[in-house]
């Protein structure tokens, strides 16, 4: 069961880069465990390593040194487009990301990740450039994210509100998950079932 | 007062909802889940951990297709991981009940092949699988979508979804499409127009008289795409085509239920007047053979036309394309025809199915593939496989020096062993080009079963309208002449 997940403050990983692809965030040949085991070796792996191994230099993003326990990406549009693997999301949780600020998201990623409470943070395209050059200026510079306010804040007193969908920051702020919640529902399934009889048998 | 007019995705979802709760997202009935070795095992896992049970195991149905090798099965599984990996998906499926069609079952095959092909695919249900790619079963009318693994324990235990309702895009491809263009090149085209993110948050019902004239099989195609243009789901409204493509298939309604059943189907197609959120409009007359340049799939182009200029795309998207061209050693503003390759590969959920192989057949009927080149042609499913040896499309693909596999996902995701090497340039029939995504290093140039199969006697892109059927085609017409 998750933990309970309120708010966080770090400093920010930026990654400039549009479209970035769950093949990208964690390649398919990590895909052959049967827990979530290791995973945050495979963050990003061909972007921070050569095709023989080798750590690439100069180092990728979430390699260089001062990016180490950063826990808050900014990213370029429509971030975990593609396949729909979990283990997106898993590899950004076991390397340590609580938050990913985006114009935009692939569905399937934004709802895989709000099940593991990692927040896809929507923003306009203004502000993220505003917050990108932010950025630049300061990149060392803490950011609170704060899902029970559904703020986040910046250095100098600044902040700004962000929108998530309403049932999953409840859950994520109660650590609880949404199997509980449907299967409190089992008479409503029931009764459902009992009035339309199965499309098809498989057996 | 006559009811509001409704779209056919309207018609299923409310069709699904079980209950609706204020500020909660509704809990959607689910017709048919499909299982797969890579997906899954956590799910199960977490099953385990609640002690709970599969709700409907006998609307569950299980296959291996992602890490099973395409060599002969015989051969035991080298990498240790894939093996273990598919002996827990058969352990799964018997400690829950849930039918297993897995190695060495003559009805394995990539799970979005075998559920059509075994009829399990039916219009108006709710399909999800723990795979992007599920979307190719809206080709018969169903609401078919890709889940991640906690939505797989989700559906195991309860045979539902919490889900939001999506927005409608209406994507209408009038015409006729010309000799030697596809299914392949209608989406491949779609995806070049909205982007890869352009479907994002919609539903994608295709309509037209392009959509209209195509078999299943390329329907199937076309949909299986929509989530590469971003939309988790696309879909066809069933009609005659779709009901002759059903009838007689193992799990499709027989007799009386079959009647009762095709009655259900006919109201399923959107009503006259009903809105969507989004509509664009593709002239499918003036459509062209596509080939992909880039790293994902929307940058695609006319296998006539030149890679952009940099100056060709919005100031915004000028890093993306320069890094894309930087990775696949390509030149902007030059042209995609005539790229030297080193591997082609003809298969997959998206055109690994038995039309896919008589087109690919076609045009290497006769000839030989160019020297150096690596061809692999790898079946959708083991029934595919046996129906293209019955009518020697094997001997074709052998004698013109193309490997012809057991069915898998093989080289479309790499994790079964085939794959590109570092910096191998492969034109590939699958649906993905991103970095990596065919191999280490790998890259993929995505095209049509044609475009492919006359790629592969060339050695280089090349436009398969330049290239007639093989020999011995002269009493059947070539897959170029009969689209």
């Amino acid at each position: 069961m998750p933990e309970p997940f309120v708010s966080t403050t770090s400093r920010v990983i930026s990654i400039p880069r549009a479209n970035i692809d769950t093949d990208q965030i964690c390649p398919a040949r990590f895909l052959k465990i049967t827990d979530k085991a290791n995973l945050a070796d495979a963050l990003f792996f061909d972007w921070r390593f050569t095709p023989d191994g080798t750590r690439r230099e100069p180092p990728s993003f979430i390699d260089e040194p001062h990016n180490a326990g950063r826990q808050i990406l900014l990213v370029g549009d429509n971030f975990g487009a593609g396949s729909s693997r979990e283990h997106a999301p898993w590899a950004l949780r076991a390397w340590g990301i609580r938050a990913i600020v985006s114009t935009s998201f692939a569905d399937i990623f934004r709802g895989n990740a709000l099940k593991n409470a990692l927040l896809p943070i929507v923003v306009s395209t203004e502000r993220h450039a505003a917050l990108t050059s932010l950025l630049a200026a300061n990149p060392d510079a803490e950011w609170t994210v704060d899902l029970d306010a559904q703020t986040v804040s910046l250095p100098g007193g600044d902040s700004f509100a962000f929108e998530l969908d309403p049932f999953a920051r409840t859950m994520i702020l109660a650590g609880t998950d949404e199997i509980g919640y449907v299967l409190g529902k089992l008479g409503a399934i029931e009764a459902w079932e009992a009035s339309h009889p199965a499309r098809v048998e498989t057996r | 007062m006559a009811e509001k007019p409704r779209t056919l995705f309207e018609k299923i979802w409310d069709a699904h909802i079980v209950a609706s709760e204020p500020g909660a997202p509704a809990i959607l009935a689910i017709d048919l889940h499909l299982v797969h070795e890579v997906t899954s095992p956590q799910a199960f896992t977490g099953l385990r951990e609640r002690g709970l049970k599969v709700r409907k195991p006998g609307q569950t149905v299980a296959t291996a297709d992602h890490s099973i090798p395409t060599t002969d099965p015989s051969i035991p599984i080298a990498d240790e991981l894939a093996r273990k990996q598919l002996a827990q998906i058969e352990a799964n499926c018997r400690e829950f009940g849930i039918p297993f069609h897995g190695k060495g079952s003559p009805t394995r095959g990539i799970v979005h092949v075998i559920g059509p092909e075994l009829g399990l695919t039916q219009p108006g249900m709710t399909i999800v699988c723990g795979d992007s790619h599920t979307a190719t079963h809206g080709a018969f009318g169903a609401l078919a979508f890709g889940i991640g693994t906690s939505e797989i324990e989700m559906v195991l235990a309860t045979q539902t979804l919490l889900q939001r309702r999506p927005k409608t895009f209406r994507v209408e491809v009038t015409g006729r499409l010309q000799p030697g263009v596809g299914a392949k090149d209608i989406i491949l085209a779609l995806i070049a127009r909205i982007g890869i993110g352009g479907g994002t948050g919609h539903v994608i019902e295709y309509t037209g008289d392009a959509i209209r004239a195509l078999s299943m099989e390329e329907r199937m195609t076309v949909c299986n795409m929509s989530i590469e243009g971003g939309a988790r789901a696309g879909l066809i409204a069933p009609d005659e085509t779709t009901f002759a493509y059903l009838k007689g298939r193992k799990f499709a309604p027989h007799s009386a239920a079959w009647d009762e059943a095709v009655a259900g189907w006919r109201a399923l197609p959107s009503d006259e007047g009903a809105t969507y959120d989004r509509t664009i409009v593709i002239d499918g007359d003036k459509l062209e053979p596509m080939v992909t340049y880039g790293t994902n799939p929307g940058m695609g182009v006319p296998v006539t036309g030149r890679i952009p200029a940099l100056t060709d795309v919005e100031p915004g998207a000028r890093d993306d394309l320069e890094r894309a061209l930087a990775y696949m050693g390509l030149e902007a503003g030059s042209s995609i025809a005539g790229r030297k390759l080193d591997v082609v590969f003809i298969g997959s959920c998206t055109n690994g199915r038995i039309e896919d192989m008589r087109a690919a057949a076609s045009v290497l009927r006769g000839r030989h593939v160019a020297d150096g080149l690596r061809v692999l042609v790898v079946p959708g499913s083991q029934q595919v496989k046996r129906q293209a040896e019955s009518e020697g499309l094997d001997e074709v693909f052998r004698a013109a020096g193309a490997e012809w596999r057991e069915s898998g996902c093989s080289m479309c995701i790499a994790m079964n062993g085939d794959q590109l090497e570092p910096g191998e340039y492969g034109i590939s029939t699958s649906n993905r080009n991103f970095q990596g995504r065919q191999g280490k290093g790998g890259r993929t140039f995505l095209a049509s079963p044609l475009t492919a199969a006359a790629s592969a006697v060339t050695g280089v892109v090349t436009d398969p309208r330049t290239m007639a059927a093989g020999s011995g085609t002269a009493s059947q017409p070539s897959a170029v002449e009969a689209h």
